[in-house]
C-alpha cells in the first residue's frame, strides 16, 4: 500500500483517540460446549481507536468480535457497548446491533436484493427512514466505497472486492458508532484486497472506531493505534503497532511474527 | 534449454463458423436426438448406439399406438350428438339395443353434454346458478389479473382475492342468513371491547410494566375477535338469497373451492410450522414437530373419515359443524404439515451468514425472516411447494368417499344414471375427469416454471 502524502496530513487531523469509552469488556469467558474459547478477556476500547486483532487460527479472534454484537453469547463476565450491557434483552441487542456495523469474511450480502436494496433495507425498517432518504444515504456511502455505478446490480453480478465494498457500505448506512471487521480480505483475490483495504483506511481516517481481525500486517502497522495478539482464547500481548512488530515481548508473539514474515 | 519452450504467436487465428452439428435445426436434432445413437467408434459405444436405436423404435411404436387409440376413442369413433334424444341408445351397440356395430368402442359425448351442468356446479338449483357463475367469474378474472404482469395494483387485487373474495363467494354460495345466536355476538363484542381497552391502556402504561409487554398481544387478539365478529354479522344478514346446502355444491366448483382454500391456507400455516420447528424455543419446537409428525403419519382418507364420522360424535348435541367445512379443515391441516417440511428444507438451505448479517444490521427476528430468509427459502423450494399444491389438488378427489361430490365423485354419480347406461359411460367420464385434472395441474406446473425462470433472471 502506498500512503499518499495528502492522506498523512488528514491522518493527523482526524485519527485521534478520545477519552470516551465505547466498548468495555471485563473478565469475559465463553465456551463452545466443553471447549473454552475465550478466557478472561479484558478490553477497553475508546472512541476513535483502530484496533487490529491478530493471531493463529482458532485463537478466538473472530469469536471475540462476534461477542461484541452478540452474534455469539458469552457465558461469564460483562460486555458493555456504548454504555449498554449485553444480556438476554432482545430489544437492547437489536439496538446495539444497529449501532455496531459488521463486515464478514464471506461478505454475506443478501443475494436476492440489489446492492442499493442491501444498503437501504435496514435504514428503512430499523431506523424507519423514508425510502427516499435511505436511497440518498445509500448512494452517498456507495460513492464513498467507489461503486455507485453498481447500485442496481445483484451481488451475484459483482466481483468479490466489489461485494465486500457493498457490504461495508451496507454497514455504514446505519451510521454506526463502531465497525467490526471479521477477516474482511481473507476471501479475496490479491488484486481485490487493495481496494477493500483502501476503503477501510479512508474510513479510519474519517475517525471511525474500528476493530479489525486480519492477517494484513501492512494494514495493521499503517492504520492501527493498537495491535492485539491472541492465542488459545486469551489476549497474549497488546501494544502500539511499532512496538508490537519491532519489539515483541512474549515468545508466542515472536514465533507468530517470525512465521508470518518468513514463509 | 529455456529457449526450447519459448513461443510467440505470429498469425492470429480468425473466427470460423461452428460445425453443422452444433447450430441450427440440424444441430438441435443432432445434439438432442441422434447424438446418443450415432457413435460407432468402439465396440461398447456401437452396442450402446444399436440398443438406443432399438429402444427408440420400440418407444415410438408403443407410444404412437397408445396415442392413436386415445384419438380414435375420443374423436374418430366417438358419438358426438344425440339429435333425436335417444339417450343411452345413441351409444349402444346392436346387441345392447342400439345401432352401432358390435365391436364399437368410442366416447359418448352426448352423455357428457347432458350432464354438463351437474359436472360444473353440482346440484345447485338452476335458478341459483347465477350465484355460482359470479363466483367463477370473480375467480377467473381475479386470478387472470394477478397473473397478468402489466396489471396496475396487482398487489391490491391479490389482497382482495385473499380476503374479500372468499367472504363474498361464501355468502353467494351459501346464501348467508345463518341462524347465529345473538348472545354469541354480544359476548364476542364485549370481549373485543375489553381486549381493545386493555391493549389501549397497557400500551400507554396505565396498567404497569408487566402489562405493557402484552399490549401487542391484546391488540392482536382484539383484531382477530373483530374479524370474527364481522364475519358473524356478515353471515347473519339476510341478503334475500335462497339458502343452498353445502352438500349440493359439487363438480368442478367444489374441487376448485376445496383445492384453492387448501392451497391458500396451507402455505401460511406451513411457514409458521416450519419456523416453529426450527425455533430456539423448546415448547414451540416440540409442539410444531408433534403437529407435523401427527398429520404426516396418518393417511388423508383417515383424516376425512374422522372428519365426517368421528368428530360429530364428540361434538355436543346441536353443535353442528358443516361436513364440508370439517373436510376442508382436515385437508388444510394435512397439507400444511407437508408444506411445513418443504419450507423447512428451504430454510435449511439458507447459509448461516444470511441470518448473521441480517441480525448484524439490526433487523429483528420477524424482519429478517420476512425480508431476508423467507424470500430466499421460498424461492429455493418453489418446485416443492408447487408439487405439494398439485398433490393437494389431486387429493381433493378423496372427499368423494365421504359423500361430497367433487369432480371425481360427480362423474361416478353421473355414471350411475341408467338413462345413459352403456359400456363406454365410465371410460368417457374418466377421460374427461383426467383431462380436467391434467389441465389444472399442468397449468400450475407451467406457471411455477415461469416464475422460477423469472426469479432466477432477476437475481442474475
Amino acid at each position: 500500500m502506498n500512503a499518499l502524502p495528502a492522506r498523512n496530513t488528514k491522518t493527523q487531523s482526524k485519527m485521534s483517540v478520545s477519552d470516551e469509552v465505547v466498548i468495555e469488556i471485563s473478565n469475559m469467558n465463553k465456551w463452545f460446549g466443553h471447549f473454552h474459547v475465550l478466557r478472561d478477556i479484558d478490553l477497553i476500547v475508546n472512541k476513535g481507536e483502530r484496533i487490529v486483532i491478530c493471531g493463529p487460527s482458532g485463537s478466538g479472534k473472530s469469536t471475540l468480535i462476534r461477542c461484541i454484537n452478540r452474534l455469539e453469547e458469552h457465558q461469564k463476565g460483562i460486555i458493555k457497548v456504548d454504555g449498554v450491557e449485553l444480556n438476554d434483552d432482545v430489544k437492547k441487542i437489536d439496538k446495539i446491533r444497529s449501532e455496531v456495523g459488521m463486515v464478514f469474511q464471506s461478505f454475506n450480502l443478501f443475494p436476492h436484493l440489489t446492492a442499493l436494496e442491501n444498503c437501504t433495507l435496514a435504514p428503512v425498517w430499523v431506523r424507519k427512514l423514508p425510502k427516499k432518504d435511505a436511497d440518498e444515504i445509500a448512494m452517498k456511502y456507495l460513492e464513498i466505497v467507489k461503486i455507485p455505478e453498481q447500485a442496481l446490480k445483484y451481488p451475484g453480478q459483482l466481483s468479490g472486492g466489489q461485494q465486500q465494498r457493498v457490504a461495508i457500505a451496507r454497514a455504514l448506512c446505519m451510521e454506526p458508532k463502531i465497525m467490526l471487521f471479521d477477516e474482511p480480505t481473507s476471501a479475496l483475490d490479491p488484486e481485490m484486497i487493495k481496494e477493500v483495504l483502501d476503503t477501510m483506511i479512508e474510513l479510519a481516517e474519517d475517525g471511525m472506531t474500528m476493530i479489525v481481525v486480519t492477517h494484513e500486517m501492512g494494514f495493521a502497522s499503517k492504520v492501527a493505534n493498537r495491535v492485539i495478539f491472541m492465542d488459545e482464547g486469551q489476549i497474549i500481548e497488546q501494544n502500539s503497532p511499532k512496538e508490537f512488530f519491532n519489539n515483541p515481548k512474549s515468545d508466542r508473539t515472536k514465533l507468530f511474527l517470525s512465521q508470518i514474515i518468513d514463509h | 534449454m529455456e529457449t526450447k519452450y519459448s513461443f510467440v504467436r505470429k498469425d492470429i487465428v480468425s473466427e470460423q463458423p461452428p460445425p453443422l452439428t452444433q447450430v441450427g435445426i440440424t444441430g438441435w436434432l443432432w445434439r438432442n436426438l441422434f447424438s446418443s445413437m450415432s457413435n460407432f467408434t468402439t465396440i461398447t459405444s456401437s452396442v450402446q448406439s444399436i440398443l438406443m436405436i432399438l429402444l427408440t423404435i420400440w418407444l415410438l411404436y408403443f407410444c404412437g399406438g397408445q396415442l392413436i387409440s386415445i384419438i380414435d376413442f375420443a374423436i374418430i369413433s366417438a358419438v358426438w350428438s344425440d339429435p333425436d334424444g335417444l339417450k343411452r341408445k345413441v351409444c349402444a351397440t346392436v346387441k345392447q339395443g342400439g345401432e352401432l356395430p358390435a365391436d364399437w368402442y368410442g366416447a359418448c359425448w352426448p352423455f357428457i353434454f347432458a350432464k354438463k351442468k351437474f359436472l360444473i356446479y353440482g346440484r345447485i338449483p338452476d335458478e341459483e346458478l347465477w350465484r355460482a357463475n359470479l363466483v367463477y367469474a370473480g375467480l377467473f378474472i381475479g386470478m387472470g389479473y394477478i397473473i397478468w404482469e402489466k396489471g396496475q395494483g396487482r398487489k391490491w387485487v391479490g389482497l382482495g382475492m385473499l380476503t374479500l373474495f372468499p367472504v363474498i363467494s361464501l355468502i353467494l354460495l351459501t346464501g348467508a342468513n345463518f341462524d347465529i345466536s345473538f348472545n354469541l355476538m354480544i359476548w364476542t363484542g364485549t370481549l373485543l371491547i375489553t381486549l381493545y381497552l386493555m391493549g389501549y391502556f397497557s400500551s400507554r402504561n396505565y396498567l404497569g410494566e408487566i402489562f405493557e409487554q402484552f399490549s401487542i398481544l391484546f391488540n392482536f387478539l382484539a383484531l382477530i375477535l373483530f374479524l370474527f365478529l364481522a364475519l358473524l354479522v356478515l353471515f347473519a344478514i339476510d341478503y334475500g338469497l335462497a339458502p343452498i346446502d353445502t352438500l349440493d355444491w359439487g363438480g368442478l366448483l367444489l374441487t376448485l373451492l376445496i383445492a384453492i382454500t387448501g392451497i391458500v391456507a396451507s402455505l401460511p400455516i406451513g411457514i409458521v410450522l416450519a419456523l416453529g420447528r426450527r425455533s430456539n424455543m423448546p415448547i414451540a419446537r416440540v409442539l410444531c414437530t408433534m403437529f407435523i409428525e401427527f398429520w404426516r403419519g396418518i393417511p388423508l382418507i383417515t383424516v376425512l373419515f374422522a372428519a365426517s364420522v368421528l368428530i360429530p360424535l364428540f361434538l355436543p348435541a346441536g353443535a353442528d359443524v358443516d361436513k364440508l367445512l370439517r373436510a376442508v379443515i382436515g385437508i388444510i391441516l394435512f397439507s400444511s404439515a407437508y408444506m411445513a417440511e418443504v419450507i423447512r428444507g428451504g430454510l435449511q438451505a439458507i447459509p448461516r451468514g444470511q441470518y448473521e448479517s441480517a441480525a448484524a444490521v439490526g433487523l429483528s427476528y420477524s424482519q429478517s425472516m420476512r425480508f431476508i430468509i423467507l424470500p430466499q427459502a421460498l424461492t429455493h423450494v418453489l418446485p416443492g411447494i408447487v408439487n405439494t399444491f398439485i398433490g393437494l389438488f389431486k387429493d381433493t378427489t378423496l372427499v368423494s368417499i365421504i359423500g361430497i361430490f367433487e369432480v371425481m365423485g360427480i362423474f361416478r354419480a353421473a355414471s350411475q344414471d341408467a338413462n345413459w347406461g352403456s359400456h363406454v359411460q365410465h371410460a368417457t367420464s374418466y377421460l374427461v375427469a383426467a383431462t380436467v385434472f391434467f389441465i389444472f395441474c399442468f397449468g400450475m406446473s407451467r406457471y411455477s416454471i415461469y416464475i422460477e425462470n423469472k426469479l432466477s433472471r432477476d437475481n442474475k
